[in-house]
């Protein structure tokens, strides 16, 4: 299943800072909220976000039940050298995606 | 995050204010329901990396090559790439062979299904059925709806125009008193569309997930306080037909995203 | 907006009793509070002193449903080892909790700014705030108001 859609550019020249744009499916239940028989419909949502550019970690978010369903993060990082971008999402109930970009650095 | 109550006791007594006041005299043109919405939700729905109806669609396209177990064949299989199914979701609802009744879009999916694949029917407004009618739909996007001119589909849709200037429910409304008497006027912080179909499956915020017309037609039916169909009722088809008709020639914005 | 001038007084009205019927209506937990937001501040930066003028918060002023409203928070930053957003935080004032989230940021992101999408439970206020590699906080507020859907399903899905 493709749930996540990612946008970071094929190629980038040395230096340059350049977005990450990143959209994935998710409830992102709050567990604020009342199902029809009166109880609480229990939390589930993506707590945490983070992308590593060649193992080091450039940008992390901690998410919230305020965030909106289908969580959709933008960013930004400095191109270094070529290699890879790893995006990953975890959260409730052992939720966890993690999706690899390659980037060529020119 | 809560306002479903207050959404419906908004609606009913917020129409009995726009209703009380001056009925609109002009008929206005014809124009998509993504006009009356703000800058910021044209921009998520024209921005395909913000569109979250996109997830839905990518989703569809991995459905559209996948095998099923009894047939071992993939829409794929007999169809060709999906971009083979530019132009369908235009001309639906439509008489498809071995009906005797015009089917939807999802309709014709699940006799796919089931005909040809010798799967199990997929669920009303299962993610699954969603993902494939948005990817099917997606490849019209930007084609002008154009209904098949088949006289056998003609005593549906005036069927489903005989439905839409119905007056139910406890507010005693028709869908043409808000969608065509009251159209550009505001419901609460609202602006009423024309309610053209153009966008299905749309992504609604409100819903926060990709849904069918026939979900927001039922939307529609309890904010009027009326009884809905039952899930499988002919009557969602004949609204849709007419809807459909009405809005022949504006185009296909699949998925469009809505309040 | 035809009659707006004949409607006003009126709509207000209304949205003030269809708010009293959703109190009715659902056992709700807590809400935050001005006090909450103001609580949930200090956690975040202490006893140090809020500076205005570079955070940049960006969310339209009229939200059509507040189940996702897009939001940009930057800062005019050189994004340097020596000179750099190290965090942003944004919080509201009237949901169930006052955070929203918490970005960490450092030289690697070239330009500090965060887009995301956030539910807005109802009108109300919202507060960014950036810490730089120096130590000092930053504040911007967003004031928005949150418009209801028409026509909602009876039951969450």
């Amino acid at each position: 299943m493709s749930n996540a859609l990612i946008n970071v550019p094929r190629t980038v020249r040395r230096g340059e800072v350049f977005q990450i744009r990143t959209l994935i499916s998710h409830r992102m239940e709050t567990g604020f909220r009342a199902g029809t028989n009166g109880q609480l419909i229990p939390r589930d949502i993506i707590d945490r976000f983070s992308c590593t550019y060649n193992g080091v970690e450039v940008f992390s978010m901690r998410l919230t039940p305020a965030i909106a369903a289908n969580p959709f993060i933008g960013f930004h990082t400095r191109a270094t050298e070529s290699g890879t971008i790893v995006l990953r999402w975890t959260g409730d109930n052992g939720f966890s995606v993690e999706e690899t970009v390659a980037i060529e650095v020119v | 995050m809560s306002g479903l109550r207050r959404g419906s006791v908004c609606l009913g007594l917020c129409l009995v204010a726009a209703l009380t006041a001056n009925a609109q005299t002009d008929a206005p043109s014809r124009r998509s329901g993504y006009h009356d919405m703000g800058k910021p939700l044209q921009a998520m729905q024209d921005d395909d990396m913000a569109n979250p109806g996109m997830l839905w669609v990518g989703e569809g396209a991995n459905l559209w090559n996948q095998r099923f177990a009894a047939a071992d064949k993939s829409c794929a299989d007999c169809h060709g790439a999906v971009q083979s199914m530019s132009g369908v979701a235009a001309r639906y609802p439509a008489f498809t062979a071995g009906s005797d009744q015009p089917v939807t879009l999802e309709q014709r999916i699940n006799l796919c299904r089931t005909q040809n694949q010798r799967a199990d029917r997929l669920a009303d407004g299962s993610r699954e059925l969603m993902a494939l009618t948005a990817v099917v739909a997606h490849q019209s996007r930007n084609q002008p709806i154009a209904p098949p001119d088949d006289p056998r589909l003609r005593p549906f849709i005036a069927a489903g125009e005989a439905l839409y200037r119905l007056r139910q429910g406890q507010l005693n409304l028709s869908c043409a008193q808000c969608h065509d008497d009251n159209a550009g006027r505001k419901l609460a912080g609202v602006t009423i569309p024309q309610a053209h179909p153009t966008g299905y499956p749309i992504y609604r915020l409100e819903w926060q997930s990709l849904g069918s017309l026939k979900r927001r037609l039922r939307n529609c039916l309890v904010g009027m306080r009326a009884e809905p169909y039952a899930p499988d009722a002919p009557e969602y088809v004949q609204l849709e037909l007419f809807l459909m008709d009405r809005a022949r020639g504006l185009k296909l914005e699949t998925p469009g995203v809505r309040p | 907006m035809p009659d707006s001038r004949s409607t006003t007084g009126r709509r207000v009205f209304l949205i003030r009793a269809a708010g009293a019927a959703a109190a009715l209506a659902f056992a709700r937990p807590a809400l935050a509070t001005p006090d909450s937001l103001q609580a949930a501040i200090k956690d975040v930066v202490g006893d140090a002193p809020l500076r205005e003028g570079r955070l940049v918060l960006e969310l339209p002023p009229l939200a059509e449903n507040g189940n996702s409203v897009s939001m940009t928070v930057s800062m005019d930053s050189p994004m340097t080892e020596a000179d750099h957003v190290r965090a942003i935080h944004v919080l509201n004032e009237k949901n169930p909790q006052p955070h929203v989230m918490s970005a960490r940021l450092g030289p690697a992101a070239g330009k500090a700014q965060v887009t995301t999408r956030i539910k807005l439970n109802d009108s109300q206020k919202v507060v960014a705030i950036a810490e730089t590699s120096d130590g000092t906080f930053w504040v911007a507020e967003a004031d928005v108001i949150v418009t209801l859907a028409a026509c909602v399903e009876d039951m969450p899905q």
